[in-house]
């Protein structure tokens, strides 16, 4: 049998997709459902004075509005569940129901649940809160001066932590360093924007104290706790069923008041109840992400070579740490300075401030596509201050194939790497020095013509237990799979992670034909519900492939050794003389002696003969806990023309080279690719998120918040290397993220070579016609 | 002070109850329980929500659902014949137009209606016609591919977009 | 997002709909289009709604003596399927083209858009560049009202309360006339950052008409009447970069996240630029 580990086969879990079968949450229907909507505040900072809940009690159809003064007693609030240590952390309590004060707009102050969506939406228009309005702060840095309103009484400067790393020496490399470079950086906040808004369904079972939660979710089981913390139910009497999901981007991992608060009505009522996310207000208490004001230095010798980088970030956390959010900017970001660079001398300071403004998390990425802007930028900006080609100063600066493990100044150690074969391959792609020669021809005729070049490399897998509690993680790192075996020689296997767009439920089902020999057709993948499934941390931080598909092989060897025993028994042979071929364990030399697995899954299951000592049946479990992270890696350029009379960015080609070792899908490896890359051109591009002063979402519709569109958007040239991972049986990487992260410094890095004759170094992200523009207006010295 | 409302669905005549101001979009899913059909905006920006109304795509969070009355309406609930896919589902199956799948029921949709109106379209046309519809996923490239794939299988079975979609 | 309730019926006559239009509390619908999210937002909270969109005195594209007539209720779609548009007034599809996306423009309606009068929608430009007149109709009776004249301010117009727009008439064109439209779109909306329609006649070299309409820019769209002073002249680069300064001088432009005052202002010259040196090389 051909094996299907590498081949680009059709999903499976398209058909019910594509024909609107599949079950999103906002499509689970209980009888006797309610449905609850939100009174949220307008206001980014108040006191809230008072709530008046009586004419909201009125409207035909509400059942019960619920406030702050209802829930405060009854409700823990929205824990953070990464402290990170060694950076005196503070996360005040994020109340479900706010009570006292709001802290964003958006922020919820009542609940009200009714029989249809339409009287809950009647009922919100009618419960009066009176605010008293107090002095709003948006920006990261600003919030930590003087003058700044004090969001939470015991966070004095709105400073959540102060997080540092650091390795070498770094203060002597700059001070003795030949060339210098700064930046300042803004990594603007943005909507993640999944397309299924979150929704949340639940049920109480008063009879049995259970809770029964269907969740727009990304990891069921972090949901499950949450919950339990939340609510104060104990774990075992919740279950949490993430079913279809509609796309995260890190936007569903969080815990949120909200599908507590439908938990919490559910119980308090004993029926059903439904809330359902309009886009609007997604935008508003949905995490964002990003949201960086970055001081950024690089040093190096007048040749090319890279010697220290320093950070001073303040990375806006919005009005309360959401679930993994101190984590982001540190962790994933801090320790990610070295890039796929050999940088000796490393320090960064990372200030965690809280704003008025919606809690910023994990988004595409989550921290290292900022690692990746801040030190691609600088690597360009260097080169061209001495005045070399930034390829051949990347070149000469990548840690060499040979040197892999390779620790890197911030102190991890990554696996594997081929970072110049990558390189290689995409200059060859594009024709680097044609398209140099096509530039400095355009150059003459007045036209700008660029090209942007991001080598890079990013950690994902996450990643070894140990390290997540080290670095003060609320949980666990490894995930899980059981593998059962029915007696007719189907399977079901059962995963902790839940695939959410990814394709899992295809690529696993890959990985255990294969080691089983049976058609995939006979194998299910069965993810997102805590009653089914062993505990697992979910999808996100590109792991699943890496983390849970070692745990999936793992539990299939198992079955299949154990099988194997079964085999010997009824073949009456040893076990070393047992060979696994076409599906068959076979005696080797008499190709007659043999047992299918379907044979095996039968006599496994009846008993009828085991082998001394051994238990019927024939499943396992693995959980699979990896010795390291994965750091994939790869050269993406990027060639543009820009419009200077309109500041329009025009995309002549985009070249991804990507490695994440050996592919189970490349079809799925590809896609993964194309949406990552674009969410990244959309963030370099088109996307902000923006406040004004007092604290209000002016990009709080699609109608102001640029998704990239099809039109706008250009095709995407993809290619590969496969450098396996020593970390995991497979060898496999991740590659949900890798395309956000290195597209937006390739895009930057693009318009700021082809402005380069103009003098400009650099431009803030997005580079909207209107920035772009402004910026040749004013390094044209503001002449029009 | 709800109404009945007279219309087909996926060729289907039924009567459905829905107050005046029920979107046609609630009614398809919370009436009729036909959820293929998605919501995901409140400005009529995402195009999750497009069905073929009379033939035409539209956009069922912008239709009242009285106004579907005595109308034809086709969801992609009604677009696969006996258990087959329709060839701009299939297409979209083979070239991996979706990844989380939420947007897909409308670019089938918005698709469908393309594809009859001109049944070999450039990229830049399908790009063009496909603005009205996002997806935070695939970053289109696919989903371009899938509709490239469709327009050939269409123009080769020879079968008119509108007898198969039923709009 | 759900409206807050109401009543709806249909209009079963013009008259039917003339009536409603003129009762407090009810709005009509055509399209939906702009209405509709209004509504979910509870921007727009009638007591009524009547749905005039399938009446057929407002539907249609019809040849005239003077021009051609739209009914108000035609769809976008319609405008980009009519052949007779096509021939008369090639501008219309051009910019219907730009409108929304496919689906919008198989529902929304010209005279929806028109009687909607967001300042950043692109139909206003053109029908003030042709010098379109728009018809009026109450159950007071009938007028009519140049599209120059129609346009007040952000969603306000010259409608009465009471009145319907029925009927959009585009004059014929001059002569050789060529027509362009050219807009520079906000990302995330697709309504026009600024919008210009442009139409030229030029004979013997010379220009002999030119009429400029301006959307997006200002807080109402608007008539260049400087355009008027290429006439006479011939339609060269420096002429037309001309007359687009001229055509934006002294504008007091919008400004807002996606686009500053001053970026405004500039992209409205290229577009000026633009258009009419589009259209001129049409005419003839
Ligand atoms: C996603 C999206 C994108 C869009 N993009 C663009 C764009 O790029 N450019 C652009 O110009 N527009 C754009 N639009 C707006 C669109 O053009 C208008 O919504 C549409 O033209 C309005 O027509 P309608 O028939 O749908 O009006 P309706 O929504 O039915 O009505 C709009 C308003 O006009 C009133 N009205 C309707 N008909 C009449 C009449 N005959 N007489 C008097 N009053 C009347 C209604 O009472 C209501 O107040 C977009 C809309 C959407 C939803
Ligand atoms: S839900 Fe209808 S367009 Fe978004
Ligand atoms: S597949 Fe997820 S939004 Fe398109």
């Amino acid at each position: 049998m051909a094996t299907l580990f590498g081949s680009g086969i059709k999903r499976r879990e398209d058909p019910r997709l594509l024909t609107g079968r599949g079950t999103y949450t906002d499509d689970v229907k209980l009888p006797g459902m309610l449905y609850a909507a939100f009174v949220r505040s307008p206001f980014a900072h108040a006191r809230v004075r008072s709530v008046e809940t009586k004419r909201a009690k009125k409207v035909a159809g509400v059942v019960a509005v619920y406030t702050g003064q209802d829930t405060k007693d009854r409700v823990n609030p929205v824990p953070c569940a990464w402290n990170v240590p060694n950076c005196d952390l503070r996360t005040p309590p994020h109340p479900l129901l706010a009570y006292e004060k709001v802290r964003y707009v958006g922020d919820a102050v009542a609940m009200v649940v009714a029989e249809s969506r339409a009287a809950a939406r009647d009922g919100v228009d009618l419960v009066d809160v009176d605010y008293e309005p107090l002095d709003a702060v948006v920006n990261p840095e600003k919030a930590t001066g003087k003058e700044a309103p004090q969001l939470h009484a015991d966070v004095p400067g709105n400073v959540a932590f102060t997080w540092k790393v650091s390795g070498g020496d770094p203060a002597k490399t700059f001070a003795e360093a030949a060339v210098k470079v700064e930046l300042r950086l803004l990594q603007p906040r943005l909507q993640p924007t999944a397309l299924e808004p979150r929704a949340a369904v639940a049920t109480w079972n008063d009879a049995m104290g259970q809770l029964t939660l269907w969740v727009t979710s990304q990891n069921p089981h972090i949901h499950r706790f949450l919950c339990s913390v939340m609510l104060k139910v104990p774990e075992h009497k919740i279950r949490v069923v993430a079913p279809d999901v509609g796309g995260g981007f890190g936007s569903k991992i969080p815990g949120y008041a909200d599908e507590a608060l439908v938990c919490f009505a559910a119980m308090d009522l004993k029926r059903p109840v439904k809330w359902t996310e309009d886009r609007s207000e997604n935008y508003k208490v949905t995490i964002h992400g990003r949201d960086h004001v970055e001081y950024v230095e690089l040093c190096g010798t007048k040749d090319g070579t890279i010697t220290g980088l320093r950070t001073r970030v303040y990375a806006g956390l919005g009005a309360y740490a959401s679930t993994a959010a101190p984590g982001i900017p540190t962790i994933l970001h801090g320790l990610m300075y070295s890039g796929p660079y050999t940088i000796p001398n490393i320090e960064g300071t990372v200030y965690g401030v809280y704003t008025t403004t919606t809690p910023v998390d994990a988004y595409r990425g989550a921290g290292r596509p900022e690692a990746t802007y801040l030190i691609e930028r600088l690597v360009e900006v260097y080169a061209r201050k001495i005045k070399m080609d930034p390829v051949v100063v990347r070149r000469k600066n990548l840690i060499p194939k040979d040197k892999f493990p390779y620790t890197v100044a911030t102190g991890i150690t990554y696996d594997s790497g081929d970072y110049q074969g990558a390189l290689d391959k995409a200059l060859g792609m594009l024709d680097y020095k044609a398209f140099r020669a096509e530039q400095a021809k355009a150059r003459k005729q007045g036209r700008y013509l660029g090209v942007g070049v991001t080598t890079y490399c990013e950690i994902c897998g996450l990643g070894p237990s140990q390290v997540a509690g080290a670095v003060g993680f609320g949980g666990g790192l490894y995930d899980s799979a059981v593998v059962r075996v029915y007696p007719t020689g189907v399977v079901r296997v059962y995963i902790g992670g839940k695939p959410h767009g990814q394709g899992e439920e295809t690529t696993f089902a890959q990985i255990v034909a294969d080691e089983f020999g049976i058609p995939i057709e006979n194998i299910e993948i069965v993810a997102g519900d805590t009653e089914a499934t062993p505990q697992g941390w979910g999808t996100y931080g590109s792991r699943t492939t890496a983390v849970g598909g070692p745990a999936v092989k793992l539990a299939a060897d198992r079955v299949k050794e154990k099988a194997k025993k079964l085999a010997a028994h009824l073949l009456e042979a040893s076990e070393a003389d047992l060979e696994w071929k076409d599906g068959k364990f076979v005696v080797r030399g008499s190709p007659d002696q043999a047992k299918t697995f379907g044979d095996l899954a039968l006599m496994a299951n009846v008993a009828w003969n085991m082998p001394p000592g051994v238990e019927p049946g024939l499943e396992a479990s693995a959980f699979y806990d990896p010795s390291n992270f994965v750091f994939p890696f790869g050269t993406h350029i990027c060639t543009v023309e820009v419009d200077v009379e309109t500041g329009r960015v025009k995309i002549l080609r985009y070249i991804a080279v990507d490695d994440c070792g050996p592919q189970i899908n490349p079809m799925l490896v590809e896609g993964q690719v194309h949406g990552g890359v674009v969410q990244g051109l959309g963030e370099a591009l088109q996307e902000i998120a923006v406040y004004d002063e007092d604290g209000q979402l002016l990009t709080g519709t699609m109608m102001d918040y640029a998704v990239p569109r099809a039109s706008q958007m250009p095709k995407i040239e993809t290619a590969s290397t496969v450098t396996p991972s020593p970390v995991n049986p497979l060898g496999v990487k991740g590659i949900g993220e890798t395309g956000t992260i290195a597209s937006v410094p390739t895009v930057v890095n693009a318009v700021c070579d082809a402005l380069a004759p103009l003098g400009i170094t650099h431009i803030d992200k997005p580079l909207t016609p209107a920035t772009v523009w402004a910026a040749i207006q004013q390094a044209k010295g503001g002449a029009r | 002070m709800t109404q009945t409302i007279t219309l087909n669905v996926n060729g289907q005549a039924l009567k459905a109850q829905a107050e005046p101001r029920t979107l046609l979009v609630h009614m398809l899913r919370d009436e009729l329980n036909l959820t293929g059909t998605q919501v995901g905006c409140d400005t009529s920006q995402c195009g999750a929500c497009t069905v073929l109304l009379d033939g035409r795509a539209v956009k069922s969070c912008s239709v009242l659902a009285v106004q579907a009355e005595g109308h034809k309406i086709t969801t992609i609930e009604g677009l696969a014949r006996d258990g087959t896919l329709h060839p701009v589902q299939q297409a979209f199956w083979e070239k991996h137009g979706l990844q989380c799948g939420f947007c897909t029921p409308g670019f089938v949709m918005t698709t469908v209606e393309l594809l009859r109106d001109n049944p070999d379209p450039t990229e830049d046309e399908i790009r063009h016609a496909l603005e009205g519809n996002v997806c935070r996923c695939t970053g289109y490239q696919n989903i371009v591919a899938a509709v490239r794939s469709a327009a050939s299988a269409l123009r080769g079975s020879r079968r008119p977009g509108a007898a198969v979609s039923g709009g | 997002m759900i409206p807050a309730a109401f009543e709806y019926t249909r209009a079963r006559s013009l008259a039917d709909a003339l009536k409603a239009a003129g009762t407090r509390g009810t709005k009509v619908i055509a399209g939906g289009q702009s209405l509709v999210p209004l509504l979910r937002f509870r921007l727009a909270q009638p007591s009524v709604v009547v749905d005039i969109g399938h009446l057929p005195q407002l539907q249609g594209i019809k040849r005239a003596k003077q021009g051609t007539v739209i009914g108000a209720a035609t769809t976008y779609r319609d405008l980009l399927d009519s052949k007779l548009l096509h021939n008369t007034h090639p501008i219309i599809a051009e910019t219907t083209a730009g409108i929304g996306d496919r689906q919008v423009r198989n529902r929304g309606t010209i005279g929806g858009g028109l009687a909607h009068a967001d300042p950043a929608s692109d139909m206003p430009a053109v029908v003030l560049a042709l010098d379109a007149v728009l018809t009026l109709q109450s159950r007071r009776g009938k007028r009519s009202v140049p599209a120059r004249k129609f346009f007040k301010g952000p969603f306000a117009t010259a409608m009465k309360k009471d009145e319907l727009l029925t009927e959009i008439l585009l004059p014929f064109l001059p002569q050789g006339a060529g027509t362009a439209y050219e807009s520079f779109e906000q990302a995330a909306s697709g309504y026009a950052l600024v919008g210009v329609a442009a139409v030229v006649a030029v004979s013997g070299g010379a220009v002999t008409h030119a009429a400029v309409g301006i959307t997006g820019l200002a807080d109402t769209p608007f008539f260049a009447a400087s355009a008027a002073k290429l006439i006479g002249r011939t339609p060269n680069k420096e002429i037309l970069r001309a007359a687009a300064a001229a055509a934006v001088e002294g504008v007091s432009a919008n400004e807002d996240i996606h686009a500053s005052a001053e970026y405004r202002l500039h992209l409205a010259r290229v577009a000026v630029r633009k258009a009419l040196t589009t259209a001129a090389g049409r005419a003839g």
